[in-house]
């Protein structure tokens, strides 16, 4: 068995890569990514990929910013330190909204920037995972997982058919900076 | 992709228009009934309530088409002429309003707080100064005029919009899609001055000691979700019925969007207008809400805030939930109620105060209006057909999909 890891298809052309996803899914060739330099429409139903958990991350950072500007501004104005504000009662829930609604936007944005950074390895300190460097530039390209379509030799000759102008075969899953 | 047949027409049926009219009689039954039991000044607040609904509901209809021509915005031009229906309503509902106002002033059931002319005048003992003040801006001619003159004007814009999108039909070309951009544009400007002066006439000088530069703000936000949340409600009843096929889940869920937002938008500026009161603590602006916090008002003034942003930002937070038509049917009726009562709890403190009620008159009021809405409603939805088959945008809005 070969050391061969992913086959990466390029194109030049969204349409032309486009239809060779089409090709290669009616051949019952499972494809392990795409990577384009722009967003595609409608590629993330054609690949099936599911939709980002992000929305329900943001969720529970701003609910967790919420409570936690609930929390200290009760202890600071009610329990730690009340003092008589016009006139009103310590806990004059009214007051606390304003800085409840901006930390639950804080903890919001903060939060799914840093999960986003997190999960897609862009956090200092994690290695950044690319396949193929001209894939932000200008090259549409078609990963696939070479252990799980064993006839390497039809992959490459549907993706040539389809209108790829190179075909790589990687024994590495990612590229290493040192290398280049 | 499927064939729709885009020349189709909206049928007004005899069972639709049998029950628009049945709820109109009971509307004007109800009114009836309220003016012959004493209950006169309750009636003219009811009648001022919803004929200013109807009137902001066609008004966002008109801002609708116009705020989507100055966007250059595709996604909604296939169900475009449901807004632009609104807007063909907006005549009959200025009529309405007009003489719905004249009749409580002449009357003296409505803006009591300055329209006597006893309070500016210096030597009768009703003399107030506050209202001689405002008398300047705040006296019957003048306030007939600016009504007649905002009701009128966007009427005329209403009237071009609309012209420009049937001629487009006939004639194709840019020229009608050109005219509409500069025409909508004009409308805007002159909407936001104007609508900020209307609410301040129609409604905030119901109780004309207090003032609040935040009100405008505040009811156009209204005025804006409860258009948007019609215009989804008949959208979805309509495809229910067999029409606008074409329409789908990605068209639902930017219309859901809309409603999310400024259902959040709405909360912003009513707290805006509440929190500065209740924090400053003035004793000129704390009277506006100390009628509504006494015991009388003050369940509806939290049912208020439960329906209009608790609701929509819980049940509409999801993408699922903004795509499910059933979902977005029973959240939008949830807004029309909800923003009922915001309109009860702006008008009544100020008019019948302890007198108010939940009864005949107020159900089969806003029933009769739902009528005249829906009749004539449809009655312009049935006189053109329903996608403007040459405007430059059709195929994008039917291919829409996020």
């Amino acid at each position: 068995m070969s050391n061969i890891k992913y086959i990466l298809g390029h194109f030049d052309d969204p349409d032309v890569m486009m239809h060779g996803i089409d090709n290669l899914q009616k051949n019952n060739i499972s494809i392990y990514d795409v990577f384009t330099p722009f967003p595609i429409h409608g590629i993330e139903k054609k690949l099936g990929i599911k939709r980002s958990r992000l929305p329900i991350a943001a969720f529970c950072f701003g609910i967790t910013g919420t409570i936690t500007a609930f929390v200290m501004i009760y202890y600071m104005l009610v329990i730690d330190w009340p003092m008589n504000i016009g006139g009103k009662p310590a806990f004059a829930f009214p007051d606390f909204i304003p800085v409840m609604f901006e930390l639950t936007v804080l903890f919001c944005a903060f939060g799914m920037v840093f999960t986003f950074f997190y999960v897609n390895h862009l956090f200092p300190g994690r290695a950044p995972r690319v396949m193929d460097l001209r894939a932000s530039d200008d090259r549409f390209v078609i990963a696939i997982d070479a252990k799980d379509n064993a006839d390497h030799s039809k992959v490459d000759s549907i993706l040539k058919e389809a209108g790829a102008v190179e075909i790589k075969h990687n024994e590495r899953k990612y590229l290493s900076y040192d290398e280049e | 992709m499927a064939h729709f047949d885009l020349s189709q027409k909206y049928e007004f049926s005899a069972n639709a228009k049998r029950w628009s009219l049945i709820m109109i009689v009971v509307g004007v039954i109800a009114v009836a009934f309220g003016l012959f039991t004493g209950h006169a000044e309750r009636t003219f607040a009811n009648l001022l309530l919803n004929s200013y609904y109807l009137t902001g509901v066609c008004a966002a209809g008109l801002f609708f088409v116009a705020i989507q021509s100055v966007a250059n915005a595709g996604w909604a031009t296939s169900l475009i002429r449901i807004p632009m229906a609104f807007g063909s309503v907006l005549p009959y509902a200025a009529v309405i309003l007009i003489v719905i106002v004249v009749g409580g002033l002449f009357t003296h059931n409505l803006y009591h707080h300055w329209a006597d002319p006893e309070l500016i005048n210096p030597a009768s003992p009703k003399y107030d100064k506050l209202i001689a003040g405002k008398s300047g801006f705040l006296n019957v001619p003048f306030f007939l005029i600016r009504l007649v003159a905002f009701l009128g004007l966007w009427v005329l814009f209403m009237r071009a919009l609309r012209k420009y999108s049937l001629n487009e039909d006939q004639v194709g070309g840019m020229l009608n899609f050109n005219k509409s951009i500069k025409t909508s544009a004009i409308f805007l400007i002159v909407f936001a001055f104007s609508s900020a002066l209307f609410a301040f006439d129609v409604i905030m000088s119901l109780e004309a000691h207090w003032f609040s530069t935040m009100f405008a703000w505040y009811n156009f936000a209204a005025m804006w979700v409860s258009g948007l949340a019609t215009i989804t409600l008949t959208l979805i009843m309509l495809r229910e019925k067999g029409y606008f096929s074409w329409v789908n889940d990605s068209h639902l869920h930017d219309l859901g969007k809309f409603i999310f937002a400024f259902s959040i938008f709405w909360t912003y500026v009513w707290f805006a207008q509440f929190l500065l009161i209740y924090y400053a603590n003035l004793p000129e602006e704390v009277v506006y809400f100390e009628k509504r916090w006494a015991p009388e008002y003050w369940p509806f003034f939290l049912l208020n805030i439960i329906v209009n942003f608790v609701a929509p930002i819980l049940i509409l937070m999801t993408r699922d939930a903004k795509r499910n038509f059933q979902i977005m049917k029973y959240i939008c009726m949830v807004i029309l109620l909800g923003h009922w009562l915001d309109y009860y709890m702006m008008i009544m403190p100020g008019t019948v105060g302890t007198e108010r009620g939940f009864g005949i008159i107020e159900l089969g009021t806003f029933i009769g209006f739902i009528g005249i809405f829906a009749y004539l409603m449809l009655n312009s939805l049935s006189k053109a057909p329903l996608v403007p088959k040459n405007h430059p945008y059709l195929e994008e809005s039917l291919h829409h999909d996020i």
